[in-house]
């Protein structure tokens, strides 16, 4: 199968990307001034990231649609309001996350953004739990542009009017060169920012006016330790078909109005899950010293049992030390329990923590 | 003055009677990225040509470090524990990872002058 590019592919090569092929697409993991400045940059200014790969799916449908993707998705979406967001997972019968994503009601339907790796299936399976009852269009002809960090709503505000008008988890249309896009107030960085729906002729232009107002392109390596500091999920490592949303400690995402009605894909062992609890959960780990854990690093309590592996696990730029998350036997859950991982053959001591492990309040209301 | 020589593996060796100063290149440093951590060999511990001795991690991954040749380890630089970017900033010069009493001077025939360690590098770039 080719690798597909991406519409900025050009204006990564003009800033000296390093490429890496990611879900079927080269993709930008760094440019030339690194990973851990272009987080830096992200946390005190602006970052742009190209996360075109990620699937854009319109699905249009009025009520019936409302109600059939109740029975898909653990939310009250009759109540999400017009241009409000929600996360959300598409989950198997064992309740096991085939994907997580960010569901938008927009005028006419909904807009869901899928993980790039995921997407393809993700289309398949809503299309036959649908019944082939919509109109679903996994996009292909629009870019994700996303612009993260504390200046993000001026530099964005100067080439797109009144964007800094919207909410947290809201979004609107808008129009760029005369061109419909889709703005929501959203991303996955712990920073306020934003992520913009464009067509796919418009992107490098759009880029390259917001890199006028002084953002950046930042790669995927920082978006990784970003999201990580922030304590968010990453699907095929913190996230995958063997777990559930409450064992993710992601119980905060699914309505209590749909749990109480249990009708949705998974609702069995999810209910089963929040009264009974559950053996295995996802916990911040924060190693002791400089030791990085990465991703199947195993986990040991005091006794030295295995009770859990690193899910994901990097050095945190903001931070400035290592930080990690995994699962472990929810008896060894508590916060300030002290655990030891194997690194290299070697155990070294860790404490269970909360997560994020960098705060940074979201923009709640318009300013 | 003393050539400094380079391994395959992208680390420089510098000798002076037979203390030989070693440290990992500024080509490894460009292709590892940030480097966040290190870790280098204890004092006193032996260590044998090719072997490992110690690791170095960047935000994305981690890197074993092996040694050219063979010796004891006399000294570690704990600035570059401390400070881990400084590996970055000054890769082959005050950023050294240990020194080595060595063990067998004719180790050092195998390993590369300057020019023939740029060319090297300049052909394995990706």
């Amino acid at each position: 199968m080719n690798t597909k590019k991406t519409s900025l592919y050009k204006l990564h090569q003009d800033c000296n990307a390093k490429f890496v092929e990611f879900a079927g697409y080269h993709m930008p993991i760094q440019y030339s001034e690194g990973i851990v400045e272009e987080h830096k940059f992200t946390r005190n200014h602006s970052g742009i990231f190209d996360v075109s790969h990620m699937g854009q799916l319109f699905i249009y449908g009025g009520d019936e649609l409302i109600k059939d993707l109740e029975k898909i998705f653990p939310l009250d979406l009759k109540n999400l309001k017009l241009n409000h967001s929600k996360y959300s997972f598409l989950m198997d019968k064992d309740a096991g996350i085939q994907d997580d994503l960010i569901i938008t009601k927009i005028s006419g339907g909904f807009l869901i953004i899928l993980n790039a790796a995921c997407k393809n299936d993700d289309f398949k399976i809503l299309k036959d739990l649908l019944n082939e009852k919509y109109k679903m269009d996994l996009d292909e002809n629009r870019s994700l542009i996303a612009i993260q960090g504390p200046k993000s709503s001026q530099i964005l505000n100067e080439v797109i009017n009144k964007v800094k008008d919207l909410n947290f988890m809201s979004g609107n249309w808008f129009l760029f060169d005369n061109q419909k896009v889709y703005i929501t107030r959203s991303g996955y960085t712990g920073e306020d920012g934003f992520e913009i729906s464009i067509p796919n002729n418009f992107a490098d232009k759009l880029t390259r006016e917001l890199i006028d107002k002084g953002s950046k392109l930042v790669g995927l390596g920082a978006r990784d330790t970003l999201r990580l500091e922030a304590g968010l999920c990453l699907y095929g490592h913190d996230l995958d078909k063997d777990k559930t949303p409450v064992e993710a400690n992601l119980k905060w995402a699914i309505s209590k109005e749909r749990i109480s009605k249990g009708d949705f894909i998974g609702s069995d062992i999810i209910i089963k899950q929040l009264n009974n609890g559950v053996t295995k959960i996802r916990v911040g780990i924060k190693p002791e010293g400089r030791i990085i854990a990465r991703e199947k690093t195993k986990i040991f309590n005091q006794s030295d049992v295995h009770i859990g592996e690193i899910t994901s696990g990097t050095f945190g730029p903001s931070v400035n030390g290592p930080v990690a998350m995994g699962y472990v036997e929810n008896e060894f859950s508590k916060k300030n329990t002290k655990v030891f991982l194997e690194v290299r053959g070697k155990k070294y001591p860790a404490s269970i923590c909360g997560l994020p492990f960098y705060k940074k309040s979201y923009v709640k209301g318009a300013n | 003055m003393s050539e400094v020589k380079y391994s395959k593996e992208h680390e420089w060796i510098k000798l002076e009677g037979d203390v030989a100063t070693i440290g990992i290149t500024k080509h490894a440093t460009e292709m590892l990225g940030d480097i966040v951590f290190a870790e280098l060999p204890e004092k006193g511990s032996s260590v044998e040509k090719d072997g490992t001795a110690g690791v170095v991690e960047s935000t994305k991954a981690a890197s074993d470090v092996y040694t050219p040749v063979s010796g004891e380890v006399v000294d570690t630089n704990q600035a570059i524990v401390d400070d881990p970017s400084k590996i970055n900033q000054d890769p082959e010069n005050s950023a050294w990872f240990f020194k080595l009493k060595i063990k067998d001077v004719s180790e050092m025939e195998s390993l590369m002058n300057k020019e023939d360690y740029d060319k090297f590098a300049k052909e394995n770039a990706q």
